[in-house]
């Protein structure tokens, strides 16, 4: 059990370094979500309608789940890589803790999603957006996304270790998320969605989570506090089932 | 087998294998392969791409499970006990497996950590082997700055730091600059010289007999030929004849006639199993039985021939 911790913090370790040494992929993978807050706040923003407030607070932490969800997808890239690589072979070929190389990847890549959550928060403050809750809400509600992503992650480990290459992890990440995080109340009322889409757009985990994090940055009636059970819910339901298929499926070989 | 924490009897050989076999869906990688390599020593196994050499070496590594068979590594039973392998083998697979993003220094000690080894332990290790392989002054850059033979340099460096006993080496030096690939068998040459009992893959014949104390040939998951290379050479004589003929079917029959291998359509192989005589003979049965020649070369054995004389399609003298 102590050779499964240091084990998994070494690998943690090992895949944060990338961040260290190429400062820029963070910098990177912050445009998309940039681009998302320019479009909705700026272009669109002005001629959508929703209930209960500002736009710009209703968008923000749409964006910030937004933001966790795509960064899941350096957890397939991260291991169809290091397969691909034959650095996974080697990491097999060692006498260190089985756990240890799921575990570092989806790890690391939480620490990363912090760190990108923060610094999506600052931005947030520069385009307009103003928590109506108390340091410590705000906190929370930074948790239970950064919990979803942690969720996403154990999803997309499974992808990695079953495609051949990052570009393939790629391309089979992006099918899987939009309708996630484009059907979803992320960016607009799902009210003015029809029937079927709406019915989706309601239930379905990215939508619940923006809505835990609008109850705990922004309160009010709108967003009872509910969500935020419902949203950690849905993330450990989904850690409860795909991490062990992940495991299982690292381990089949 | 006990379940004890030192290595079995030395008697056995350090790496025992028996009967394995792995199947990759319909794909029968390994079919049924059995070796034995004595402590110490070196086995070469020789084959084409997708002969099965690879899923050997992971079956043996523990990193992939056979779906029959069973394997003893340092005394150890590759399946259920794993661990104990692990902690007995250094492995070098196919490609450079070291991280592009840490220095050639954080890949060692990485995996020095990963080996247990303890911090300072496997900082003094990394220092020791930066030393051996000759990149030192490279030791704190990323090694994506790193040319080809310094990464190959730098894998085998990981495979050694837990100083295993056994050593999985697979193709080593495909895709060296000769430079290199001599540089790499000196240091194999060295491991061997300290007790080291090595495995190593190779599509090359030059490289198996100047490093392997015995050679297993395997083609389709099977075992083709086993033994010295002084041995194997022996079976296929010390040239081939290469007859051309106008067709294919002119080929097959001429190989019908001369006992020979058809290989790439219109050509036709027969060792030189007599010497001179060989091609005089064949000539003359040819001539009997009015089938025209269009082309005649003489080559020396290479690895093709292996494959060709001991599984070839044709009919074998």
């Amino acid at each position: 059990m102590r050779w499964a911790v240091r084990d998994t913090l070494a690998m943690v370790w090992r895949n944060l370094t990338v961040i260290r040494r190429v400062p820029q992929l963070l910098v990177f993978s912050l445009v998309q979500p940039l681009i998302f807050v320019f479009m909705f706040r700026y272009v669109f923003g002005g001629a959508i309608q929703v209930p209960g407030g500002r736009y710009v607070d209703y968008l923000m932490p749409g964006v910030f789940v937004q933001t966790v969800a795509f960064g899941a997808i350096n957890t397939a890239v991260g291991l169809a890589e290091d397969q691909n690589k034959g650095l996974l072979e080697r990491l097999q070929s060692l006498p260190m803790s089985r756990s240890a190389v799921l575990g570092g990847r989806v790890l690391a890549d939480t620490v990363r999603n912090v760190l990108i959550v923060l610094l999506m928060l600052a931005v947030g403050f520069l385009v307009g957006f103003r928590t109506h809750t108390s340091v410590l809400q705000v906190a929370a509600g930074v948790f239970v996304m950064v919990l979803f992503g942690l969720a996403l992650c154990w999803i997309f480990a499974l992808i990695g270790l079953l495609v051949p290459n990052g570009e393939a992890a790629q391309a089979a990440a992006f099918p899987l998320l939009a309708p996630l995080v484009f059907a979803s109340s992320a960016f607009v009322d799902p009210r003015t969605m029809p029937g079927p889409l709406r019915w989706w757009a309601e239930r379905q985990p990215v939508s619940i989570t923006a809505k835990a994090v609008r109850s705990l940055m922004l309160g009010g009636s709108e967003y009872p506090s509910a969500y935020v059970w419902g949203a950690i819910a849905w993330s450990l339901a989904i850690i409860a089932v795909m991490a062990p298929l992940a495991v299982r499926r690292y381990r089949r070989s | 087998m006990t379940g004890s924490s030192t290595a079995g009897s030395s008697a056995t050989g350090a790496i025992v294998a028996e009967e394995l076999r792995r199947t990759f869906g319909e794909v029968v990688a390994v079919d049924n392969i059995s070796l034995t390599v004595p402590r110490g020593s070196v086995l070469g196994l020789l084959g084409v791409n997708g002969a099965g050499k690879t899923t050997v070496v992971r079956m043996l590594a523990t990193v992939l499970k056979p779906d029959s068979g069973r394997a003893m590594v340092h005394g150890f039973d590759v399946l259920t006990q794993a661990q104990d392998v692990r902690r007995s083998i250094g492995l070098a697979g196919q490609n450079a497996a070291v991280d592009e993003n840490l220095t050639g220094r954080e890949n060692l000690e990485l995996v020095g950590r990963l080996s247990h080894l303890g911090r300072s332990t496997s900082r003094d290790r990394a220092d020791q082997l930066l030393d051996q392989f000759g990149l030192v002054d490279a030791g704190n850059r990323p090694v994506r700055t790193y040319s080809g033979g310094m990464r190959r340099r730098l894998d085998l460096g990981a495979a050694l730091v837990s100083r295993p006993p056994v050593l999985f080496l697979d193709e080593p030096t495909t895709g060296l600059d000769p430079a290199s690939r001599l540089d790499l068998w000196g240091v194999i040459e060295s491991l061997v010289a300290d007790g080291t009992t090595v495995l190593l893959t190779t599509q090359y014949l030059e490289e198996a007999d100047r490093l392997a104390d015995n050679i297993v040939v395997i083609d389709k998951g099977l075992i083709a030929a086993e033994g010295t290379a002084k041995q194997l050479k022996a079976r296929l004589g010390d040239t081939v004849i290469e007859f051309e003929f106008a067709s294919p079917t002119v080929a097959k029959s001429a190989a019908k006639t001369l006992g020979g291998t058809v290989a790439a359509g219109t050509i036709v192989r027969l060792v030189m199993t007599a010497g001179p005589a060989t091609l005089r003979d064949a000539m003359n049965q040819l001539s009997a039985a009015n089938i025209a020649v269009s082309h005649v070369a003489l080559r020396e054995p290479t690895l093709d021939d292996v494959f060709l004389t001991l599984t070839g399609t044709g009919a074998t003298s």
